[in-house]
């Protein structure tokens, strides 16, 4: 275990906290560096996926996790962002202007919606961040001149300064993973900034933050940009990995397996956003062999039990019914956010950290270090 | 004019299905702080459940809707027990996300279990209507309306009268102190539960011949019952009702008077503006900050 032993502050901010930090990160990058000309180009797809919905986890953890605002209407600000990307680019704008452009328009819508949010707390904010996101999603549908409404809206292949970057490319890729690495280093300069320490107060107690001198409503106006602008470029990245963008793929249910990202990741740092992400997009592959493979395990398993034959085929048969109806998927998800929130709330990063204490501290590790308190008196009433 | 009266009363029908919902949201807001988004999808159950007593099962409508009724009561407090009591205490966004999962799991399970088709049952109020003067108003409708005055007026009295009303009220102003006063506080928010529940299933077996049995119908439905508890206030049993009549007559005025597109949003830009100006709601105890 090794100890670092601080004597100043720029000491305690700094992001790389010690010469081990070089290493594991470096291997890291170097590793995704490498991994597309290693990889199948089904898996550097999903891993493009990976990037998009990671930097979409690293938005609402700066919302969410940091400043304490939920919001169930990220996924608008993603079609936002796609729209805008779409939108731009049939106009003949260049990659380098619309992907700014996409992303400090998206970023002022945040800061619009962040405005009701200035009076809003709690499951309020949640229910006014889900009507915006309705509210946007009709208007996508309706404003055909510019979004083509329900028919849906094709998106060329990026063109980055007259080299065409098509979606399944090694080029396409690395400049998904440059996005994520850039969000992150700004999302981690962030939050060691007065602005990041200012939203972690605000999280804390908003009175407390007030009478420290923190402008509630700046800061959150700016939370909300921030997360939205971030979410914007995740969403022009979106626009031209599917090629293709309809109202109907940025609903509610794409909000809510946002949320999942930092649920199942943990909300609380930018590791918790980076294994939501990959958890998040793995899970519908993961599913899918499942489906074909536990059957005939099973099936096996119990006939090496000494099931008849006939019993066994049976059994395969039922299991395949069932891994094979509709709507199997909703119900894995549903099941999948409620254990995590009564049995992992801190999330797969929260393991992590557990389970490396347990090690650095062996005998000595004990459970209550990760306890959180419960509260039972009205606190979120009258906050 | 016989247009806008004929709006108008669906609109209040409908608003009654939105506040019957709402107030489920509320009852178990006020006694937890916890916001059930599942709700919705519990009036779905219900509504699938009294397909199975009436539809497949072949039971009396009555009895089929009290089985439901019932059934629901102890599927909800099951949901207490398993789902929100382990982490009632916990940061309320928590909470919220676990209905959400909630409201996923038995929609999947609701479409697996029942199919994906519209399923109908016969009602003793599916086909006829009341004819005053050039008004034609359908039975179905107005039962919902009778329904829901009936269902207000007993939980008012329930919450007003009675020694259990008396321990729920005490347990939403303050559970802590409900609990030195001798209140079994898990029981009252378990019983607060199966209230809800029921209240939600009451809202399902109304609506079965209207819009039919379908998995989705508790998201759509309970998505919009929000902008109705919002707008009465979350804490406030008459302004959920209040609420949702608006709701309604604002959502069939728009779909009748304005473009289309309009129906579906204008209950939320109702909502927005509501949050904006007045976010404690119409009959809401507004609020003070406290450290």
């Amino acid at each position: 275990m090794r100890f670092v032993f601080k004597t100043d502050y720029d000491q305690d901010i700094r992001i790389l906290k010690h010469s081990g930090y070089w290493w594991s990160y470096g291997v890291l990058l170097a590793v995704l560096i490498a991994a597309p000309f290693l990889l199948g180009s089904y898996l550097q797809s999903q891993l493009v996926f990976v990037f998009i919905y990671a930097i979409v986890g690293v938005a609402l953890m700066i919302l969410t996790g940091f400043t304490g605002q939920a919001s169930l209407g990220h996924a608008a600000f993603l079609a936002i962002g796609a729209y805008t990307a779409g939108f731009l680019q049939s106009h003949g704008v260049p990659f380098i202007v619309y992907f700014p452009t996409a992303a400090i328009l998206t970023g002022v819508v945040g800061a619009l919606v962040g405005f009701p949010a200035l009076r809003l707390t709690g499951i309020y904010l949640v229910i006014a961040t889900i009507a915006f996101a309705f509210i946007v999603e009709e208007v996508l549908a309706r404003w055909e001149s510019v979004t083509h409404g329900n028919e849906g809206m094709r998106v060329r292949a990026l063109d980055l300064a007259g080299i065409p970057v098509p979606r399944d490319s090694e080029a396409f890729y690395f400049l998904c993973l440059l996005v994520l690495v850039g969000v992150i280093l700004l999302a981690l300069n962030l939050l060691r900034s007065p602005t990041g320490r200012a939203f972690v107060a605000i999280r804390d107690s908003e009175t407390a933050g007030k009478s420290m001198g923190i402008d509630l409503a700046a800061y959150k106006v700016k939370s909300f940009a921030i997360s939205a602008a971030i979410t914007g470029m995740a969403g022009v990245l979106f626009a031209h990995k599917m090629t293709f963008i309809s109202p109907e793929m940025f609903t509610l249910l794409l909000s809510i397996e946002f949320i999942m990202v930092i649920i199942i990741g943990g909300a609380f740092g930018v590791h918790g956003a980076i294994l939501g992400a990959i958890f998040m997009v793995m899970v519908d592959p993961f599913l899918t062999a499942l489906k074909d493979d536990v059957p005939v395990l099973a099936a096996s398993v119990a006939s090496s039990f000494g099931m008849a034959q006939d019993a066994a085929t049976q059994l395969q048969d039922k299991l395949s019914k069932i891994g094979s109806a509709a709507g199997l998927k909703g119900a894995i998800y549903g099941l999948i956010i409620m254990m995590f929130i009564l049995f992992e709330p801190y999330g797969l990063y929260g393991r992590w950290l557990k389970v490396k204490l347990f090690f650095q501290l062996f005998p000595l590790y004990k459970r209550a270090t990760f306890k959180r308190q419960k509260t039972y008196v009205k606190s979120e009433r009258n906050r | 004019m016989l247009d806008f009266i004929q709006q108008l009363v669906s609109g209040i029908a409908l608003g009654c299905v939105y506040g019957l919902i709402a107030l489920g949201f509320v009852l178990i807001y006020k006694a937890t702080e916890v916001v059930n988004f599942a709700q919705g999808d519990l009036m779905m159950l219900g509504g699938f459940f009294v397909f199975t007593f009436i539809g497949l099962m072949g039971l009396d409508y009555w009895l089929g809707f009290l089985f439901a009724v019932c059934g629901m009561a102890v599927f909800g407090m099951a949901t207490e027990r398993i789902l929100v009591r382990p982490i009632l205490g916990y940061p309320q966004f928590s909470i919220v996300m676990a209905t959400i999962g909630l409201g996923y799991f038995l929609r999947s399970i609701a479409g697996m279990i029942w199919g994906t088709d519209d399923l109908r049952i016969e009602t003793p109020f599916s086909a006829g209507v009341l004819k005053v003067g050039d008004l034609v108003l359908a039975h179905d409708k107005l039962s919902v309306i009778v329904a829901t005055v009936i269902l207000c007026g007993v939980l008012y009295a329930f919450f007003n009268y009675t020694r259990m009303g008396t321990a729920m009220r005490a347990t939403s102003e303050n559970m802590l102190a409900a609990y030195y006063m001798g209140i079994p506080v898990k029981r009252v928010v378990s019983l607060i539960w199966a209230i809800s529940a029921a209240v939600a299933a009451c809202a399902g077996v109304l609506l079965a011949p209207i819009t039919f049995i379908h998995s989705n119908v508790g998201l759509v439905l309970g998505l919009k019952a929000f902008p109705a508890a919002v707008l009465g206030g979350f804490g406030s049993i008459p302004g959920a009702l209040v609420g949702g009549l608006i709701i309604g007559v604002i959502e069939s005025l728009a779909g009748f008077y304005l473009p289309q597109g309009w129906k579906d949003i204008a209950p939320y830009i109702v909502l927005l503006v509501m949050l904006v100006v007045r976010p404690h709601g119409l009959f809401g105890p507004s609020m003070r900050k406290k450290v």
